[in-house]
Protein backbone atom coordinates (compact mmCIF):
# COMPACT_ATOMS: atom_id res chain seq x y z
CA UNK A 1 0.00 0.00 0.00
CA UNK A 2 2.84 2.24 1.18
CA UNK A 3 4.60 1.59 -2.03
CA UNK A 4 1.54 2.11 -4.38
CA UNK A 5 1.54 5.62 -2.88
CA UNK A 6 4.60 6.60 -2.89
CA UNK A 7 4.44 5.49 -6.85
CA UNK A 8 1.26 7.47 -7.42
CA UNK A 9 3.02 10.59 -5.51
CA UNK A 10 5.72 10.78 -8.04
CA UNK A 11 3.61 10.49 -10.95
CA UNK A 12 1.85 13.41 -9.85
CA UNK A 13 4.42 15.12 -10.12
CA UNK A 14 4.35 15.71 -13.55
CA UNK A 15 0.61 16.21 -13.98
CA UNK A 16 -1.18 19.78 -13.98
CA UNK A 17 -4.72 20.27 -14.59
CA UNK A 18 -6.21 22.77 -16.19
CA UNK A 19 -9.59 23.84 -15.56
CA UNK A 20 -12.29 25.37 -18.57
CA UNK A 21 -14.60 27.91 -17.37
CA UNK A 22 -16.79 29.16 -20.17
CA UNK A 23 -18.59 31.64 -18.75
CA UNK A 24 -21.87 34.29 -19.89
CA UNK A 25 -22.97 36.59 -17.40
CA UNK A 26 -21.11 34.77 -14.55
CA UNK A 27 -20.37 38.53 -12.96
CA UNK A 28 -21.88 37.46 -9.63
CA UNK A 29 -20.38 33.07 -9.79
CA UNK A 30 -16.68 33.72 -11.35
CA UNK A 31 -15.01 34.72 -7.69
CA UNK A 32 -16.63 32.06 -5.67
CA UNK A 33 -16.16 29.34 -8.57
CA UNK A 34 -12.13 30.36 -8.58
CA UNK A 35 -12.08 30.92 -4.91
CA UNK A 36 -13.22 27.25 -4.37
CA UNK A 37 -10.84 25.98 -6.98
CA UNK A 38 -7.85 27.30 -5.75
CA UNK A 39 -9.02 26.27 -1.98
CA UNK A 40 -9.81 22.63 -3.02
CA UNK A 41 -6.78 22.44 -5.29
CA UNK A 42 -4.27 24.23 -2.61
CA UNK A 43 -5.16 22.14 0.06
CA UNK A 44 -4.71 18.46 -2.64
CA UNK A 45 -1.58 19.95 -3.44
CA UNK A 46 -2.22 19.51 -7.22
CA UNK A 47 -1.02 22.02 -9.90
CA UNK A 48 -3.37 23.56 -11.74
CA UNK A 49 -4.52 26.92 -13.59
CA UNK A 50 -7.94 28.22 -14.49
CA UNK A 51 -8.59 29.09 -18.11
CA UNK A 52 -11.79 31.40 -18.17
CA UNK A 53 -13.53 31.88 -21.71
CA UNK A 54 -15.59 34.66 -21.60
CA UNK A 55 -17.98 35.59 -24.31
CA UNK A 56 -18.55 39.11 -24.00
CA UNK A 57 -20.73 39.21 -21.25
CA UNK A 58 -22.56 42.63 -20.80
CA UNK A 59 -22.25 42.21 -17.65
CA UNK A 60 -18.46 42.94 -17.06
CA UNK A 61 -17.74 39.03 -16.03
CA UNK A 62 -14.07 39.48 -18.17
CA UNK A 63 -13.46 42.37 -15.87
CA UNK A 64 -13.68 40.73 -12.82
CA UNK A 65 -12.00 38.04 -14.13
CA UNK A 66 -9.38 40.56 -14.60
CA UNK A 67 -9.39 41.61 -10.85
CA UNK A 68 -9.56 38.08 -10.07
CA UNK A 69 -6.16 37.43 -12.04
CA UNK A 70 -4.35 40.42 -10.22
CA UNK A 71 -5.25 38.58 -7.37
CA UNK A 72 -4.21 35.19 -7.62
CA UNK A 73 -1.34 35.74 -10.54
CA UNK A 74 -1.04 35.19 -14.38
CA UNK A 75 -0.18 31.77 -14.35
CA UNK A 76 -2.87 30.70 -11.69
CA UNK A 77 -6.06 32.42 -13.98
CA UNK A 78 -5.82 32.64 -17.59
CA UNK A 79 -7.81 35.12 -19.56
CA UNK A 80 -8.82 33.53 -23.42
CA UNK A 81 -12.17 36.17 -24.16
CA UNK A 82 -14.22 35.50 -26.99
CA UNK A 83 -15.98 38.76 -28.70
CA UNK A 84 -19.60 37.09 -28.62
CA UNK A 85 -21.34 34.13 -27.58
CA UNK A 86 -20.07 30.55 -29.77
CA UNK A 87 -20.55 26.98 -28.98
CA UNK A 88 -19.17 25.09 -26.03
CA UNK A 89 -17.34 23.30 -28.09
CA UNK A 90 -15.29 25.80 -30.17
CA UNK A 91 -15.10 27.33 -26.77
CA UNK A 92 -13.28 24.39 -25.26
CA UNK A 93 -10.81 24.40 -28.11
CA UNK A 94 -9.95 27.92 -27.90
CA UNK A 95 -9.17 27.05 -23.92
CA UNK A 96 -7.05 24.23 -24.67
CA UNK A 97 -5.14 26.05 -27.16
CA UNK A 98 -3.18 27.50 -24.44
CA UNK A 99 -3.72 25.41 -21.66
CA UNK A 100 -0.52 23.83 -20.07
CA UNK A 101 -2.24 21.02 -18.39
CA UNK A 102 -1.71 17.57 -19.19
CA UNK A 103 -5.25 17.21 -18.21
CA UNK A 104 -8.58 19.20 -18.50
CA UNK A 105 -11.31 19.76 -16.34
CA UNK A 106 -14.61 20.96 -17.26
CA UNK A 107 -17.13 22.14 -15.25
CA UNK A 108 -19.59 25.08 -14.72
CA UNK A 109 -18.99 28.49 -13.51
CA UNK A 110 -22.41 28.94 -12.25
CA UNK A 111 -21.52 26.87 -8.67
CA UNK A 112 -23.67 23.71 -9.91
CA UNK A 113 -20.65 21.76 -9.66
CA UNK A 114 -18.34 22.05 -6.57
CA UNK A 115 -14.67 22.13 -6.69
CA UNK A 116 -14.66 19.96 -3.19
CA UNK A 117 -14.79 17.05 -5.95
CA UNK A 118 -11.77 17.60 -7.82
CA UNK A 119 -9.91 15.71 -5.41
CA UNK A 120 -11.67 12.68 -5.96
CA UNK A 121 -11.87 12.92 -9.64
CA UNK A 122 -8.20 13.02 -9.62
CA UNK A 123 -8.28 9.93 -7.37
CA UNK A 124 -10.28 7.85 -9.39
CA UNK A 125 -8.37 9.02 -12.58
CA UNK A 126 -5.23 7.29 -11.17
CA UNK A 127 -6.83 4.72 -10.27
CA UNK A 128 -7.92 3.26 -13.11
CA UNK A 129 -5.62 5.01 -15.55
CA UNK A 130 -9.06 6.21 -17.05
CA UNK A 131 -8.93 8.38 -20.12
CA UNK A 132 -11.99 10.42 -18.96
CA UNK A 133 -13.49 10.37 -15.53
CA UNK A 134 -17.31 11.86 -15.54
CA UNK A 135 -19.32 13.25 -12.70
CA UNK A 136 -22.86 11.38 -11.87
CA UNK A 137 -25.62 12.27 -10.43
CA UNK A 138 -27.35 9.23 -10.83
CA UNK A 139 -25.33 7.02 -9.27
CA UNK A 140 -23.59 6.15 -5.10
CA UNK A 141 -23.94 9.56 -3.45
CA UNK A 142 -24.29 11.46 -6.19
CA UNK A 143 -27.48 13.84 -6.00
CA UNK A 144 -28.89 17.01 -6.77
CA UNK A 145 -30.63 20.30 -4.73
CA UNK A 146 -33.28 22.14 -6.36
CA UNK A 147 -35.43 19.95 -8.70
CA UNK A 148 -38.99 19.47 -8.03
CA UNK A 149 -40.91 16.37 -8.54
CA UNK A 150 -40.98 17.15 -12.53
CA UNK A 151 -37.71 17.97 -13.39
CA UNK A 152 -36.41 14.69 -11.30
CA UNK A 153 -39.14 12.85 -13.63
CA UNK A 154 -38.19 14.39 -16.85
CA UNK A 155 -34.31 13.61 -15.82
CA UNK A 156 -34.39 9.82 -14.86
CA UNK A 157 -37.10 9.47 -17.83
CA UNK A 158 -34.65 10.57 -20.33
CA UNK A 159 -31.49 8.95 -18.48
CA UNK A 160 -33.50 5.70 -18.75
CA UNK A 161 -34.48 6.10 -22.48
CA UNK A 162 -30.88 6.85 -23.26
CA UNK A 163 -29.58 4.17 -21.41
CA UNK A 164 -31.46 2.03 -22.92
CA UNK A 165 -31.04 3.33 -26.81
CA UNK A 166 -27.68 3.60 -26.34
CA UNK A 167 -26.40 1.33 -23.84
CA UNK A 168 -23.26 4.32 -23.36
CA UNK A 169 -21.52 2.34 -20.47
CA UNK A 170 -21.87 5.76 -18.14
CA UNK A 171 -24.28 6.74 -15.77
CA UNK A 172 -24.62 10.46 -16.50
CA UNK A 173 -24.71 11.69 -20.18
CA UNK A 174 -25.90 15.02 -19.69
CA UNK A 175 -23.63 16.14 -16.88
CA UNK A 176 -20.56 18.24 -18.04
CA UNK A 177 -18.22 18.26 -14.88
CA UNK A 178 -15.50 15.92 -16.60
CA UNK A 179 -12.10 15.25 -16.27
CA UNK A 180 -9.97 14.40 -19.78
CA UNK A 181 -6.46 13.66 -21.15
CA UNK A 182 -5.81 16.44 -22.82
CA UNK A 183 -5.57 14.36 -26.13
CA UNK A 184 -8.50 12.85 -25.57
CA UNK A 185 -11.02 16.05 -25.32
CA UNK A 186 -9.04 17.14 -28.51
CA UNK A 187 -9.80 14.38 -30.32
CA UNK A 188 -13.49 14.32 -29.04
CA UNK A 189 -14.28 18.04 -29.53
CA UNK A 190 -12.97 17.59 -32.92
CA UNK A 191 -15.75 14.94 -33.50
CA UNK A 192 -18.82 16.58 -31.19
CA UNK A 193 -21.00 18.88 -33.28
CA UNK A 194 -24.26 19.05 -31.09
CA UNK A 195 -25.38 21.77 -28.84
CA UNK A 196 -26.51 21.78 -25.61
CA UNK A 197 -27.29 19.01 -23.51
CA UNK A 198 -26.66 16.70 -26.24
CA UNK A 199 -23.15 18.00 -27.03
CA UNK A 200 -21.81 16.29 -23.54
CA UNK A 201 -24.13 13.24 -24.42
CA UNK A 202 -22.03 13.15 -27.56
CA UNK A 203 -19.24 13.45 -26.11
CA UNK A 204 -19.31 10.65 -23.48
CA UNK A 205 -20.80 8.18 -26.17
CA UNK A 206 -18.36 9.29 -28.84
CA UNK A 207 -15.34 8.30 -26.13
CA UNK A 208 -16.94 5.08 -25.80
CA UNK A 209 -16.88 4.53 -29.22
CA UNK A 210 -13.66 5.28 -29.43
CA UNK A 211 -12.86 2.50 -27.30
CA UNK A 212 -11.61 5.19 -24.11
CA UNK A 213 -12.32 3.97 -20.89
CA UNK A 214 -14.54 5.97 -18.71
CA UNK A 215 -14.13 6.45 -15.00
CA UNK A 216 -17.03 8.35 -12.76
CA UNK A 217 -17.63 9.62 -9.44
CA UNK A 218 -20.84 10.39 -7.95
CA UNK A 219 -21.24 14.33 -7.27
CA UNK A 220 -23.90 16.75 -5.79
CA UNK A 221 -25.63 18.75 -8.05
CA UNK A 222 -26.47 21.93 -6.46
CA UNK A 223 -28.93 24.17 -9.44
CA UNK A 224 -28.01 27.62 -10.04
CA UNK A 225 -27.96 29.64 -6.64
CA UNK A 226 -28.16 32.65 -8.42
CA UNK A 227 -29.99 33.24 -11.80
CA UNK A 228 -32.74 30.60 -13.29
CA UNK A 229 -32.39 27.23 -15.21
CA UNK A 230 -34.74 25.91 -17.49
CA UNK A 231 -36.25 23.16 -18.37
CA UNK A 232 -38.85 23.84 -21.00
CA UNK A 233 -40.14 21.76 -23.66
CA UNK A 234 -37.94 23.35 -26.45
CA UNK A 235 -35.21 21.71 -24.35
CA UNK A 236 -37.17 18.39 -24.21
CA UNK A 237 -37.47 18.37 -27.74
CA UNK A 238 -33.77 19.18 -28.97
CA UNK A 239 -32.49 16.59 -26.31
CA UNK A 240 -34.60 13.91 -28.39
CA UNK A 241 -33.35 14.96 -31.53
CA UNK A 242 -30.21 14.77 -30.55
CA UNK A 243 -30.83 11.33 -28.76
CA UNK A 244 -32.10 9.77 -32.37
CA UNK A 245 -29.31 11.22 -34.17
CA UNK A 246 -26.55 9.66 -31.75
CA UNK A 247 -28.71 6.45 -32.06
CA UNK A 248 -28.62 6.84 -35.96
CA UNK A 249 -25.25 7.41 -36.09
CA UNK A 250 -23.09 6.64 -33.47
CA UNK B 1 -8.11 -16.30 -35.45
CA UNK B 2 -8.71 -19.11 -32.87
CA UNK B 3 -5.94 -17.97 -30.88
CA UNK B 4 -7.38 -14.63 -30.80
CA UNK B 5 -10.60 -15.55 -30.35
CA UNK B 6 -9.93 -17.41 -27.05
CA UNK B 7 -7.59 -14.69 -25.61
CA UNK B 8 -10.55 -12.64 -26.64
CA UNK B 9 -12.84 -14.83 -24.62
CA UNK B 10 -10.42 -14.94 -21.63
CA UNK B 11 -9.92 -11.48 -21.27
CA UNK B 12 -13.65 -10.81 -21.55
CA UNK B 13 -14.24 -13.84 -18.35
CA UNK B 14 -11.56 -12.81 -16.21
CA UNK B 15 -12.84 -9.06 -16.92
CA UNK B 16 -9.55 -8.42 -17.75
CA UNK B 17 -8.77 -4.62 -19.36
CA UNK B 18 -8.01 -5.22 -23.04
CA UNK B 19 -7.30 -1.73 -23.77
CA UNK B 20 -3.96 -2.48 -24.94
CA UNK B 21 -4.46 -5.32 -26.83
CA UNK B 22 -4.61 -5.17 -29.91
CA UNK B 23 -6.71 -8.15 -30.89
CA UNK B 24 -9.93 -7.65 -32.81
CA UNK B 25 -12.54 -10.31 -32.48
CA UNK B 26 -15.02 -9.53 -35.46
CA UNK B 27 -17.75 -8.79 -32.75
CA UNK B 28 -16.42 -6.06 -31.56
CA UNK B 29 -15.66 -4.77 -34.96
CA UNK B 30 -19.09 -5.37 -35.94
CA UNK B 31 -19.73 -3.45 -32.81
CA UNK B 32 -18.08 -0.62 -33.64
CA UNK B 33 -18.86 -0.06 -37.39
CA UNK B 34 -22.94 -0.55 -36.90
CA UNK B 35 -24.26 2.28 -35.20
CA UNK B 36 -26.87 1.94 -32.49
CA UNK B 37 -29.60 1.55 -34.96
CA UNK B 38 -28.30 -1.18 -36.88
CA UNK B 39 -27.98 -3.34 -33.98
CA UNK B 40 -31.44 -2.75 -32.79
CA UNK B 41 -32.63 -3.37 -36.23
CA UNK B 42 -30.65 -6.80 -36.46
CA UNK B 43 -31.56 -8.05 -32.59
CA UNK B 44 -35.57 -7.06 -33.42
CA UNK B 45 -35.15 -9.24 -36.93
CA UNK B 46 -33.28 -11.76 -35.43
CA UNK B 47 -36.20 -12.15 -32.40
CA UNK B 48 -38.87 -11.20 -34.99
CA UNK B 49 -37.88 -14.28 -37.80
CA UNK B 50 -37.15 -16.67 -34.33
CA UNK B 51 -40.96 -15.50 -33.33
CA UNK B 52 -42.30 -16.07 -36.94
CA UNK B 53 -40.81 -19.35 -37.78
CA UNK B 54 -42.52 -20.80 -34.29
CA UNK B 55 -45.44 -19.09 -34.76
CA UNK B 56 -46.23 -19.88 -38.40
CA UNK B 57 -44.21 -23.61 -37.93
CA UNK B 58 -42.48 -22.50 -41.26
CA UNK B 59 -39.98 -25.09 -40.76
CA UNK B 60 -42.47 -27.56 -40.48
CA UNK B 61 -41.10 -28.68 -36.37
CA UNK B 62 -44.43 -29.60 -36.07
CA UNK B 63 -44.36 -28.63 -32.60
CA UNK B 64 -47.01 -29.33 -29.83
CA UNK B 65 -49.81 -26.95 -30.37
CA UNK B 66 -49.51 -25.94 -26.94
CA UNK B 67 -45.69 -24.83 -28.30
CA UNK B 68 -47.33 -22.08 -30.57
CA UNK B 69 -50.06 -20.94 -27.99
CA UNK B 70 -47.18 -20.19 -25.61
CA UNK B 71 -45.20 -18.80 -28.41
CA UNK B 72 -47.31 -16.74 -30.72
CA UNK B 73 -47.91 -13.74 -27.72
CA UNK B 74 -44.94 -13.45 -26.48
CA UNK B 75 -44.34 -10.41 -28.33
CA UNK B 76 -47.39 -8.75 -26.26
CA UNK B 77 -45.63 -9.63 -23.18
CA UNK B 78 -42.40 -8.35 -23.70
CA UNK B 79 -43.85 -5.03 -24.01
CA UNK B 80 -45.87 -5.33 -21.39
CA UNK B 81 -43.15 -6.75 -19.10
CA UNK B 82 -40.85 -3.94 -20.72
CA UNK B 83 -43.66 -1.42 -19.64
CA UNK B 84 -43.63 -2.25 -16.36
CA UNK B 85 -39.97 -2.81 -15.51
CA UNK B 86 -38.97 0.88 -17.30
CA UNK B 87 -42.13 2.12 -15.82
CA UNK B 88 -40.74 0.86 -12.11
CA UNK B 89 -37.43 1.43 -12.41
CA UNK B 90 -37.68 4.83 -13.25
CA UNK B 91 -40.20 5.29 -10.46
CA UNK B 92 -37.87 4.22 -7.85
CA UNK B 93 -35.10 6.27 -9.10
CA UNK B 94 -37.40 9.22 -8.79
CA UNK B 95 -38.41 8.19 -5.38
CA UNK B 96 -34.78 7.68 -4.38
CA UNK B 97 -33.23 10.79 -5.95
CA UNK B 98 -30.74 12.31 -3.43
CA UNK B 99 -31.41 15.59 -2.05
CA UNK B 100 -28.70 17.26 -0.78
CA UNK B 101 -29.64 19.46 1.57
CA UNK B 102 -26.27 19.20 2.81
CA UNK B 103 -24.41 19.94 -0.23
CA UNK B 104 -26.60 23.14 -0.25
CA UNK B 105 -25.97 24.38 2.99
CA UNK B 106 -22.54 23.61 2.96
CA UNK B 107 -22.17 25.91 -0.26
CA UNK B 108 -23.95 28.85 0.84
CA UNK B 109 -21.50 28.65 4.06
CA UNK B 110 -18.23 28.73 1.78
CA UNK B 111 -19.86 31.62 -0.07
CA UNK B 112 -20.00 33.81 2.33
CA UNK B 113 -16.48 32.73 3.63
CA UNK B 114 -15.45 33.18 0.04
CA UNK B 115 -16.75 36.84 -0.37
CA UNK B 116 -15.38 37.83 2.66
CA UNK B 117 -12.24 36.34 1.83
CA UNK B 118 -11.91 37.96 -1.51
CA UNK B 119 -13.30 41.52 -0.52
CA UNK B 120 -9.61 41.36 1.70
CA UNK B 121 -8.48 40.71 -0.80
CA UNK B 122 -8.94 43.86 -2.74
CA UNK B 123 -11.52 42.45 -4.82
CA UNK B 124 -14.61 44.69 -5.77
CA UNK B 125 -17.57 42.99 -6.69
Amino acid sequence: MASRKSSTKTRGDNDKYSVLLPTYNERENLPLIVWLLVKYFSESGYNFEIIVIDDGSPDGTLEVAEQLQKIYGEDRILLRPRAKKLGLGTAYIHGMKHATGNFIFIMDADLSHHPKFIPEFIEKQREGEFDLVSGTRYSGNGGVYGWDLRRKLISRGANFITQVLLRPGASDLTGSFRLYKKEVLERLVEQCVSKGYVFQMEMIVRARQLGYSIGEVPISFVDRVYGESKLGGNEIVSFLKGLLTLFATT
Amino acid sequence: MRQRTLSWLSSRVTGASNKDSTDFHFLVVLRSIMTKLLQWLLGVSVVGLAWGLLTFDLLDLQLPHAYREVVWPMPVYFLVVFGCYSLATVGFRVATFNDCEEAAKELQAQIQEAKLDLQKKGLKF
